[in-house]
């Protein structure tokens, strides 16, 4: 019984160690956007939102959002359209290749950006492509319909296929058929594959990096390419951007947390 | 069996390749394709004649570019060492749910869904010399200069400890409560103490699992590059092999060079993958998942 509970305790501190380091780390770059001048204290001497007006007009952080929203809204808009259809047909039929076709879809997802973005930067500035939106919602979408298909495969998966029989003797139409009973029945699962994949595009990094130019930044890339150019611009304007991006992460990722469970939102390992 | 066989091709009909096509076909033409063209053009060096090795040889005799795998094998091996077992402790640890599970779970969601560039950012503020953790060693004296964890190796560390951890322990938390927990309550009845139900029963059952969460967290540290260059030394000593491909593709602009690079990145996350996957066939596969707690 005692060394269950300090087996316990030893779960909690470690847990909570490492809460904490979290929260400070994300909280540091919160106060640093406030500061004034902040210098070896624990706490700034004044408060200013200064740098969210600097960071705004400075890192022209108009332009960067809209070309975010765009490029994350047409993500979700492409990845469902063609990962619905894909993700229908995995759950209902069984074909000798689709062990196959399961694997393609998996790749992109287990094979790091890194390794095959470089490729892809190749062939797609070959194509003319390369440092435009087009390019990088064509890079981005590479993981993230495969994504949609296996977020929307368990959901297809839980509609019975007797509701399609009846509909279908009743005299309904393909067409009826999905319009009036797959589609109604699949709003949470197009809610959550699109939440997912919305902020999963929105904090994509790799991708978007090595396909961006220079007006097709998205805004992760832009606070990137400005930490790493370092003093240049004064440490709070970047961390003003970088609460900017935290905000809009978090939406996203509040609403999406209430179709989801954290255990949810990683790999499902008894999947493969 | 046979006749079943044949009833499952047939359902292959028009409409099922019509709804597959789209997406199928972007992943071959966006994923596959490259692939296949980074290989060709890889052997198709800039300067010289068609079809050699020119680049790969560039690269194993050049020690400033071959020394980046071990350098990145350094950085990735102990992470996810570390990941795995921490991440295994305590994934097992709370496989009956504990006070405030929701809230924990949805906490370590947070640098996961904010990314490797957000947290490099908060890290260099919050561990750097001037930061938090430096200031409240310092007063309370513990320390007497400030510990150098940005800009260095431990930095990257930091970085993909604070973004893997949660990753790995999310998939472990959701596979090990997964375990139907009969299995555990029966070896107890048996008089079997708490080791041993996990070394004997517990663990057979997690090892699968554990294995894939192992290659998807070495495979994903191996490809380090954002935080290499944020929080590391990307000049010297973290200076691994995505950085040397993404040099010679931005800054070389030696297109050739660095899809040769990335082919053998690939290769040496594919190598990690089939020797883990051959550990994995030594173990006994389980057929009692599902029942558990969902």
């Amino acid at each position: 019984m005692f060394r269950g509970r300090m087996w316990k305790l030893a779960i909690y501190l470690f847990l909570l160690g490492f809460i904490i380091n979290l929260l400070g780390i994300v909280s540091h770059v919160v106060v640093s956007a406030f500061a004034k001048r902040w210098f070896g204290k624990p706490l700034p001497p004044a408060f200013t939102t200064d740098w969210f007006t600097y960071a705004w007009t400075n890192f022209e952080l108009g332009h960067v959002l809209f070309i975010t929203l765009f490029i994350a809204l047409s993500v979700v808009f492409i990845a469902l359209a063609i990962g619905f259809p894909a993700a229908y047909i995995l759950a209902r039929r069984n074909f000798n290749a689709k062990p196959i076709l399961l694997l393609l879809y998996f790749l992109p997802l287990l094979i790091p950006q890194m390794t095959y973005g470089i490729p892809l930067a190749t062939t797609l500035y070959k194509f003319g492509v390369g440092g435009t939106v087009a390019g990088v919602i064509l890079a981005v979408l590479v993981p993230m319909v495969p994504l949609a298909v296996f977020i929307l495969l368990p959901f297809f998966e839980q509609i019975s296929l007797n509701l399609e029989w009846s509909a279908s003797m009743l005299g309904a139409n393909r067409m009826q058929i999905f319009r009036r009973v797959l589609l109604p029945l699949m709003i949470p699962g197009i809610l959550t594959a699109g939440l997912l994949v919305l902020v999963n595009t929105i904090s994509n990094f790799e991708l978007a990096f090595l396909m961006a130019g220079g007006g097709s930044q998205t805004l992760v890339v832009a606070l990137y390419y400005n930490v790493f150019a370092g003093g240049v611009r004064p440490v709070y304007s970047i961390d003003a951007m970088a609460v900017i991006y935290m905000c809009m992460v978090l939406s996203v990722l509040l609403v999406a947390l209430r179709f989801v469970r954290p255990t949810q939102m990683v790999f499902k390992l008894d999947r493969s | 069996m046979a006749r079943a066989r044949t009833d499952e091709r047939s359902e292959l009909d028009w409409l099922a390749i019509f709804c597959l096509a789209p997406s199928a076909l972007y992943v071959i033409a966006m994923f596959v394709y490259p692939f296949m063209f980074g290989v060709y053009s890889s052997l198709q060096p800039l300067k010289g004649d068609a079809w050699s090795l020119k680049n790969y040889i560039a690269f194993f005799t050049d020690p400033y570019q071959y020394t980046t795998i071990k350098t990145t094998f350094m950085l990735a091996l102990p992470t996810t060492i570390v990941v795995v077992s921490v991440a295994l402790f305590l994934a097992y640890g709370m496989r009956r749910g504990i006070w405030l599970e929701r809230t924990i779970t949805t906490l370590l969601v947070l640098p996961i869904s904010l990314g490797v560039i957000f947290l490099s950012e908060g890290i260099l503020g919050f561990y750097g010399t001037n930061g938090w953790l430096n200031q409240m060693l310092l007063g309370a004296g513990l320390l007497q200069e400030p510990l150098e964890l940005t800009h260095n190796f431990i930095g990257v560390i930091l970085s993909l400890f604070m973004q893997n951890f949660p990753f790995c322990f999310l998939m472990l938390l959701g596979y090990i409560s997964g375990i139907d927990p009969s299995l555990e309550s029966s070896a107890r009845m048996l008089g079997a103490g708490p080791w041993t139900v996990f070394r004997r029963v517990m663990f057979p059952l997690i090892a699968p699992g554990l294995i894939i969460a192992f290659a998807l967290v070495f495979v994903m540290s191996f490809a380090v590059f954002p935080s290499a260059v944020m929080v590391g030394q990307p000049a010297g000593s973290t200076r691994t092999i995505s950085i040397a491909a993404y040099q010679q593709a931005f800054e070389q602009y030696d297109m050739s060079y660095a899809s040769a690079i990335a082919v053998i990145m690939g290769m040496c996350q594919l190598a990690a993958l089939i020797v883990i996957i051959l550990v994995r066939r030594r173990m006994t596969i389980s057929t009692t998942m599902g029942a558990g707690k969902r």
